[in-house]
């Protein structure tokens, strides 16, 4: 799958991985007197796909929360296309074209699908106030022309029956594909999905790794993504950060971290003397 | 014409857009607002003004006003009798200053007061939510109405206490004061409701109900989206402030004609306004209208069937009516917590598929 898809992209000249997108620098994040992560530097390359795995309890949701701008780390810069990140909120980072998915499922359980996913264009839109309480003009004029990129998302994710659909209604792995549709609607440099992949079963799961691949691939962006199916993550991914209790333990291309000693000791378990 | 959507093709995105989408919804609503403008007015007499049709303008805006905080925003609040009361007083002070400014702009304008007011008591929502948010809303209904109370300027330094309105005119025609026309105050509270009835619509339908929605929903997940909290809430408050005040306007100043401010603006308004909304149904449009009817027509119906109907005493009757009225909003929320606006959807789902349910 890996293969082809590199192969795919190889064809077209979509997918090239580039210069530094986003560097994290010595980060380190402590919540009392817990050190969640430890010191860890590692960059995302443009137009790579980033895995960052780990056991339970090795950061790797901290390391997200950091990127995402939910933490503030007490050390450490993150650098974002070149320039220095300065402490902001969440939706001002979502403005410098960050987006991303949750771990336990963050939709909007009230709206329809459509609307879940056109809250990703929200950035986007500019009308003010009284332009929306004409509706008539402008307001409609922007609104049909965000409707049709997101409709675009809708048929790119094959969730045209429920558009219309509560989402708090629709099965889990279609909820998934819907917050997927809403991170991407936004159109972001860099894309970060906390464990897409949890609790589905195969088949979704290959449905998932197809889109995953596919946004990657057609649209170019950039994606970090936190997995624990070991197949998925080899498959998948082009390099590999490896953290265990907050540090980082390895870091490389599939193949190599999965050779590396210390990432078997972590996951696998050795005997010691 | 069997109601549904079969065969009435949407082929672009604007008319997938509107707010009625099914066709027969729209002749609805069509022949609704012709009866309302048309016919209406050459009906109403003393009684359905006062007693029926103005209360259900009045609260039905007060009520859009509250859901768009509550229902579709997330934000609790129990302020809407101060509100009401900034909205009137606002509209006092105008009519009193300005003898000559229309109606129309005394009542817009003091909405737009009242907005500022609460978006100044919305900022405690920033910070905190749910229940304890609903405090904070308490501590603004309690301090306006002590203001409003405390202050002589408000009420022009009256020896009672009270505001009264004078009389004044909206596009030449009287509507407040001793000497208005049924129709006259019908049709202006009418006019009111339609238009920033439809105006609340259109801002639910996009960019920034969506964001109000968002936060109603899931605040995290909104603001990593990229929604300004601190913008949606207040943006919430604020629209939300202006419906409320101008209610509060035309409930003190087209309804009453005059108004004690604790009598008729405090706490058990804030309640009354939140029922209407609860049974409604919260975040729809039609449950703030649904819930205006209920909660305004019910006592009237219950006083009827009571009082003419079983010959009871006038004071007898009316401990009944309020236990009957308790006792039913119990009753509905036990069996359509959604409110009544759920139900009217089932209704018309289940006409949608009608004859064949499967």
């Amino acid at each position: 799958m890996n293969m082809d898809a590199q192969l795919a992209a190889h064809l077209s000249g979509g997918r090239q991985a580039g210069g530094t997108l986003l560097e994290v620098k010595n980060i380190t994040l402590r919540f009392g007197g817990v050190e969640a992560l430890k010191n860890i530097s590692f960059d995302i390359r443009e137009g790579e796909i980033r895995a960052i795995i780990g056991p339970n309890g090795a950061g790797k949701s901290s390391m997200l929360n950091v990127i995402s701008g939910f933490y503030h780390p007490q050390e450490g810069e993150v650098w974002f296309r070149g320039e220095k990140r300065r402490p902001m909120r969440p939706h001002q980072i979502a403005r410098q074209g960050l987006a991303r998915t949750f771990q336990n499922i963050a939709l909007f359980k009230g709206m329809s699908t459509l609307d879940n996913i056109m809250t990703g264009r929200l950035t986007m839109m500019r009308r003010n106030m009284l332009w929306q309480a004409l509706w008539k003009g402008p307001a409609e004029a922007e609104e049909i022309a965000h409707r049709e990129a997101v409709e675009r998302i809708i048929d790119f994710l094959e969730i045209q029956h429920i558009r219309k659909k509560p989402v708090g209604a629709l099965p889990y792995g279609l909820q998934k594909r819907v917050e997927l549709g809403r991170a991407l609607a936004a159109e972001p440099k860099l894309l970060l999905l906390d464990e897409p992949m949890a609790g589905m079963n195969v088949e979704e799961k290959e449905d998932m790794s197809r889109f995953i691949l596919d946004v990657n691939d057609e649209f170019g962006t950039t994606i970090a993504l936190i997995e624990h199916d070991m197949g998925v993550v080899m498959d998948l991914s082009d390099r590999v950060v490896v953290l265990d209790y907050g540090r980082k333990i390895g870091d490389g291309a599939p193949a190599e971290v999965r050779a590396n000693p210390e990432v078997i000791d972590a996951y696998l378990g050795v005997a010691h003397e | 014409m069997i109601y549904r959507e079969t065969g009435d093709f949407k082929t672009s995105y604007a008319d997938d857009q509107q707010i009625f989408p099914i066709a027969q919804d729209r002749f609805a609503f069509l022949a609704l607002m012709a009866v309302a403008f048309l016919v209406v007015p050459f009906l109403i007499d003393d009684y359905w003004e006062k007693s029926i049709l103005l209360p259900f303008l009045v609260y039905a805006l007060a009520a859009i006003g509250l859901n768009i905080l509550t229902g579709y925003c997330g934000q609790v609040s129990l302020g809407t009798g101060g509100f009401m009361a900034v909205g009137a007083y606002s509209a006092y002070k105008l009519m009193t200053a300005f003898p000559s400014l229309d109606m129309s702009l005394v009542v817009i304008t003091s909405g737009l007061i009242t907005a500022m007011v609460g978006m100044l008591f919305g900022l405690p929502s920033l910070r905190i939510k749910g229940f304890y948010l609903a405090v904070a809303t308490l501590a603004a209904q309690f301090f306006l109405v002590w203001l409003f109370n405390k202050i002589p300027w408000f009420y022009n330094y009256s020896a009672t206490g009270q505001i009264t309105a004078p009389e004044r005119f909206a596009f030449g025609v009287p509507v407040t004061g001793p000497a208005t026309d049924p129709w006259a105050t019908y049709l202006f509270c009418l006019a009111f409701v339609v238009l920033f009835g439809l105006i609340a619509k259109n801002l639910l339908r996009g960019r920034i109900g969506r964001s109000w929605m968002a936060i109603r929903d899931m605040d995290i997940a909104a603001e990593i989206i990229g929604v300004d909290p601190l913008k949606a809430k207040l943006s919430a408050f604020g629209v939300s402030s202006f419906y409320i005040g101008m209610a509060g306007a035309l409930y003190f100043a087209v309804l009453f004609g005059a108004v004690e401010v604790g009598e008729a603006f405090g706490i058990n308004a804030s309640f009354e306004v939140m029922f209407m909304i609860i049974i409604g149904g919260l975040g729809s449009m039609m449950g703030s209208f649904l819930g205006a009817g209920f909660v305004v027509l019910l006592p009237i119906l219950l006083k009827t069937v009571l009082v003419d109907g079983f010959d009871l005493g006038t004071a007898f009757a009316k401990y009944i009516e309020i236990t009957a009225f308790g006792a039913l909003i119990i009753t509905f929320l036990i069996a359509e917590p959604h409110g009544l606006a759920r139900l009217w959807a089932i209704v018309k789902e289940r006409l949608r598929i009608w004859p064949f349910p499967h």
